[in-house]
């Protein structure tokens, strides 16, 4: 699992990524009320805002950790967006997104490197 | 996670450590550094709307009006009759300029029959204290209450907790207040609050607050609830939020806060601004505070617009967000006269996408107030 300054994963599987926010990120926003996916089929360039998690107090931006295709999001959060909380890093996911650059994953931090950036919070 | 706040510009309360060590999240509020969450906002509102929840409002301004012209003084800057507020009882009111514009709101009460004791909020105190001083009358006295905190003990299990640490205050209905005494210390208490819920809002000095905090929240009833849930709780009970529904552009005609005008007042025609504020009340508005609720989609926060169901932009949102008490989304915000009527569907606007929400009557969530009931 690789992950970004702005607290988004990525976790590649082949070709595809599953994209997520960390466990800090949703620690920070505390309880999830709404999520707002990206539609299947569209094109996301790496730093776009391409979902939106909600909490009680605030709407937050999720930005596009990488460059690619969504191909599938995760429905289980229109009904129970709870589980961004329960399972950050795991069935909170947010969207699948095909690689367009492979090399963008590389240049992520592995968890070591961003555990390091959160003590520097 | 516990942020400590690195601002050295910020105040703190006496419970700074208290919320610390109980692991809230601070955040910087109206200049002060003041718990936003505990375990976290849903399980704090629901917590209070099923059991009792416990908030330090310290950061809140407290003064007394001393003197005869007391009353004389609040009351030209009020649309409040303060002759009627007998001792024992509070009233709420608002702090209006010359254009009957409105600089805060406030809570007023007499838990002693010499002078009143005023509640103020945090972000407004300093330039409130100062608007009162410039403008006191005759024989009359500001004292500003810097060394009192102040808390809020909310929920239908309040008076149970109540019962146990200042049993007397148990006595007082909704509105009430008075004068009581807590291990031989002076603390003021009124049964009122923020959250639509039956409670008791208690004023007790700096150096006593700590202990009256740890022996409420010693009774397993009661949780240390944070400002988010404090917003979402009154939210839900429909009570405006100075700096959002209300700001010295408004009036009270236009914010529907027709309650803290006294019918004498009204009748003198001698509250500030009446030349704006008149020809508002008989029907000449523009604009007018609404009660918004919508059923599905993300929430709708203050600064959506809000549209006709033909998409016609007629208003905004000024709060809105879950609520967890009533299900599905509420708001509060202003339209036209024409588009306030209970039943209006109308639909607003999040992230350039209109979703569909209807005119409601508050408060969203019924209120559990302690009322004395009518023979």
């Amino acid at each position: 699992m690789r992950f970004t300054k702005d607290h988004e994963w990525v976790l590649v599987e082949g070709d595809t990524a599953l994209v997520g926010i960390s466990a800090y990120a949703a620690d920070a926003l505390g309880d999830v009320v709404f999520v707002e996916l990206p539609e299947v089929g569209k094109t996301v360039n790496q730093g776009d805002s391409f979902a939106v998690v909600e909490s009680v107090k605030a709407a937050s931006d999720v930005y596009a950790p990488i460059s690619g295709e969504v191909i599938a999001a995760n429905d289980e959060l229109s009904s129970s967006p709870e589980v961004i909380n329960a399972a950050p890093e795991g069935t909170g996911w947010l969207a699948k997104i095909k690689l367009s650059d492979a090399t963008q994953v590389e240049a992520l931090m592995d968890r070591d490197a961003y555990e390091a950036f959160l003590s520097t919070l | 996670m516990t942020d400590a706040p690195n601002t050295e510009t910020l105040k703190y309360t006496r419970l700074y450590q208290r919320h610390v060590d109980l692991g809230a999240r601070m955040v910087p509020f109206a200049g002060y550094a003041m718990p936003v969450q505990y375990d976290g906002v849903l399980g704090e509102h629901k917590w209070t709307r099923a059991e009792c929840g416990l908030f330090d409002v310290s950061h809140m301004g407290q003064a007394r009006l001393k003197g005869k012209d007391a009353i004389a003084t609040l009351e030209a800057l009020t649309p409040t009759d303060f002759k009627v507020l007998k001792a024992g009882r509070q009233k709420y009111s608002l702090l209006l300029n010359d254009n009957s514009g409105i600089l805060d709101d406030l809570m007023v009460s007499r838990p002693e029959t010499d002078g009143l004791f005023l509640v103020v909020n945090a972000g407004c105190k300093d330039q409130d204290f100062a608007y009162i001083g410039r403008n006191l009358k005759g024989d009359t006295s500001l004292e500003i209450l810097s060394d009192r905190a102040l808390l809020a003990l909310q929920g239908p299990k309040a008076k149970e907790v109540m019962a146990k640490v200042i049993p007397a205050a148990c006595e007082m209905y909704f509105m009430d207040c008075g004068t009581f005494t807590w291990q031989g210390h002076t603390v003021y208490v009124s049964r009122s609050g923020y959250t639509g819920e039956d409670g008791f809002e208690i004023s007790v000095h700096e150096n006593q607050v700590a202990e009256l905090w740890d022996a409420l929240l010693s009774d397993p009833v009661v949780k240390p609830i944070g400002l988010g849930a404090r917003d979402s709780l009154r939210l839900e009970a429909g009570m405006p939020l100075y700096g959002h529904e209300m700001d010295t552009g408004y009036s009270l005609a236009e914010a529907n806060l027709g309650f803290a005008m006294s019918k004498s007042r009204l009748e003198a025609g001698d509250i500030l601004g009446f030349d704006r504020l008149k020809p508002e009340l008989d029907g000449g508005l523009t604009r007018v505070r609404v009660a918004l609720k919508g059923e599905a989609g993300p929430p709708a926060r203050e600064g959506a617009k809000i549209l006709t169901e033909a998409g016609e932009e007629i208003g905004y949102i000024t709060s809105g967000g879950p609520s967890p008490s009533a299900g599905g989304l509420i708001a509060l915000g202003y339209v036209p006269p024409a588009f306030s009527e209970v039943g209006t569907n109308l639909t607003w606007d999040v992230r350039g996408k209109a979703y569909p929400c209807t005119v409601v009557a508050l408060p969203f969530v019924k209120n559990g107030y302690h009322r004395k009931k009518s023979a």
